[in-house]
């Protein structure tokens, strides 16, 4: 006998909870239901039940996933909740895991956009208005491209500044799978980045119409967007969460165009009114120059350009003069010097000593002369003496006493000895008072008394 | 680009918000008067030149609309759009 299979308590809820979370259906199941015992965990989890009239449901949503729900879920509230069914082991009791929850009927879609709008604007995302380019090159308009709204819109453009270039971005703007549309087609062309503006939105229609731009992923991508948004959703009395988020809200797509771009003809006043504002600042500008011109021009210094080099002329002339005052101080310190010097030169001179020397020369001139005088006048005594004595001895005196010279033939030599001549030679015999030539006729040695008076009459004359 | 090389603009794209930008500096900068002579001369000729050419630009342009698709591998295409059919 086969004993009978015994589980665990874990055992059996393991495979209670293998058989649910194996069923397709259960996997992803809409429940429509109202909230009851609702507990907003700490953790962030939430923990309801879901009933209706006749059974209940545990239901449990996550942080992760109920940090994105459009409303606050509270008792009472009728929902339609998403998700799936599986088992709490623990306590063995199934449950629904709820990813998404709406609540349930029109009513509460205001509700919901109320709760958004609320959280949304605690989050900042209202407070963020940034502002746009004055001439935009490229604009995004995020539409669809068979709406009204982007006739409007280009109409618009086209009328007011061609100079833009409009980059439609085609999205659904209505129906389940408006808002990942606009959203993505928002992100897409924030990727393509080169759009300075961006214009999103759709024409008028109902509120179920008009509803994407009231999802908060809608709202989110625009938050997101780095490009400054215009919302241009339906009618001026439609307000969406996207007119909250946009940087700026049109009350229309029409109105969304004016504002995102100037008009040409403002461009062109502009242009002409920036012209005349150059036109009289350089006017202007110029006549102030010419007015500084003039002033400079009647400024002394140019009408009494002499003024200019006065200062100048009278510093010269000081120069000058200080220039003749220090040179005639030098030159009188020379010309000082100088004297100095021929004094003491005029004290060195030669002509002193000329004189002294002349002085003295004369003084010994005149001595020399005294001198010379004194002796001529004794020489002259003594030749007057010598003479008388010589006269005494003179031959003259002794021919006078008969004594004669005889000379050779040539009257050169006086004849001392017979032997000097020969017979017939010419001799000359000097007597006092004049000279006989004579001829020698014979010679005779030795005739005693001749011969002494002649040699004592020379002896005579060399005693003297 | 013609234009602008003649005009004798900087090799960078001008825009017509750059051009105006830069009209209305020229403007202030010449109104409040604190440049040279020369320089407001230059500034005043640059100005009109801005001008004109940003008169022309408001003259001359054709718009331009496109869509931008989007490829399977991520590139972008530019399509010109008519969008004729929609507005009849």
């Amino acid at each position: 006998m086969a004993e009978p299979a015994v589980l665990s308590v874990s055992e059996l809820t393991r495979t209670i909870k293998a058989l649910l979370d194996g069923d397709e259906r259960l996997a992803d199941v809409w429940v429509r239901g109202e909230i009851s015992n609702f507990t907003h965990h700490k953790s962030g989890h939430m923990y309801f039940t879901l009933k209706d009239a006749a059974s209940r449901v545990k239901a449990v949503m996550f942080a992760s996933q109920n940090r994105y729900l459009a409303f606050r879920p509270e008792d009472g509230m009728r929902v339609l909740a998403r998700g799936a069914v599986s088992v709490f082991e623990r306590d063995g009791q199934y449950q629904l895991y709820v990813r998404e929850m709406l609540p349930d009927g029109v009513g509460s879609l205001f509700l919901a956009f109320e709760q958004l709008k609320e959280r949304l604007r605690a989050e900042g995302l209202f407070d963020r208005k940034r502002p746009l380019p004055t001439f935009p090159r490229r604009i995004g308009v995020v539409t669809s491209p068979n709406g009204a709204a982007i006739r409007d819109i280009l109409t618009t453009l086209r009328r007011r500044f061609p100079l833009a270039h409009v980059i439609i971005v085609p999205v659904l703007v209505q129906g389940e799978e408006a808002p990942a549309s606009i959203a993505a087609g928002i992100e897409r062309i924030n990727r393509f980045r080169e759009v300075d503006v961006l214009i999103v939105g759709r024409g008028g229609g109902s509120i179920e119409e008009l509803w994407a731009f009231n999802e908060e992923i809608v709202a989110r991508s625009i938050y997101a967007s780095s490009i400054p948004v215009i919302s241009a959703v339906g009618h001026e009395t439609d307000v969406t969460i996207a007119d909250f988020v946009a940087d700026l809200r049109a009350p229309t797509p029409t109105a969304a165009a004016e504002l995102a771009v100037p008009h040409v003809r403002e461009l062109a006043e502009r242009l002409v009114h920036m012209e005349e504002r150059l036109r009289s600042a350089l006017r202007r500008r110029l006549g102030e120059e010419r007015v500084r011109l003039q002033r400079l021009a009647q400024s002394p210094v140019f009408r009494h350009p002499r003024r200019l080099v006065e200062p100048w002329m009278q510093h010269r002339d000081q120069l000058d003069r200080r220039l003749g005052e220090a040179f005639g101080r030098l030159v009188e310190r020379r010309r000082n010097a100088h004297q100095a010097l021929v004094r003491q030169l005029a004290l060195a001179t030669p002509r002193q000593r000329l004189a002294v020397a002349r002085a003295r020369w004369k003084a010994l001139d005149r001595d020399l002369a005294r001198a010379m005088a004194l002796h001529l006048r004794e020489a002259k005594q003594a030749l007057g003496h010598l003479l008388g004595r010589l006269d005494a001895l003179s031959p003259l005196k002794v021919m006078q006493r008969g004594y004669a010279l005889v000379y050779n033939e040539t009257g050169e030599r006086v004849l001392t000895s017979v032997r000097d001549v020969a017979p017939g030679d010419t001799v000359f015999v000097r007597l006092a008072d004049g000279r006989l030539d004579c001829q020698v006729w014979g010679i005779e040695e030795g005739v005693q008394h001749g011969n002494e008076t002649r040699d004592g009459h020379a002896r005579s004359g060399t005693d003297l | 680009m013609e234009t602008k090389r003649a005009m004798g603009m900087p090799e960078a794209e001008l825009t017509f918000e750059a051009a105006m930008q830069r009209l209305e500096e020229i403007v202030q900068r010449l109104e409040d008067g604190d440049v040279s002579l020369e320089e407001a001369i230059e500034l005043f000729q640059e100005g009109m030149r801005l001008s004109r050419w940003c008169d022309k630009k408001l003259r001359d342009v054709e718009q331009r609309i496109d869509l931008l698709l989007e490829e399977e591998d991520g590139a972008f295409r530019l399509v010109p759009f008519s969008g004729e059919e929609d507005e009849a």
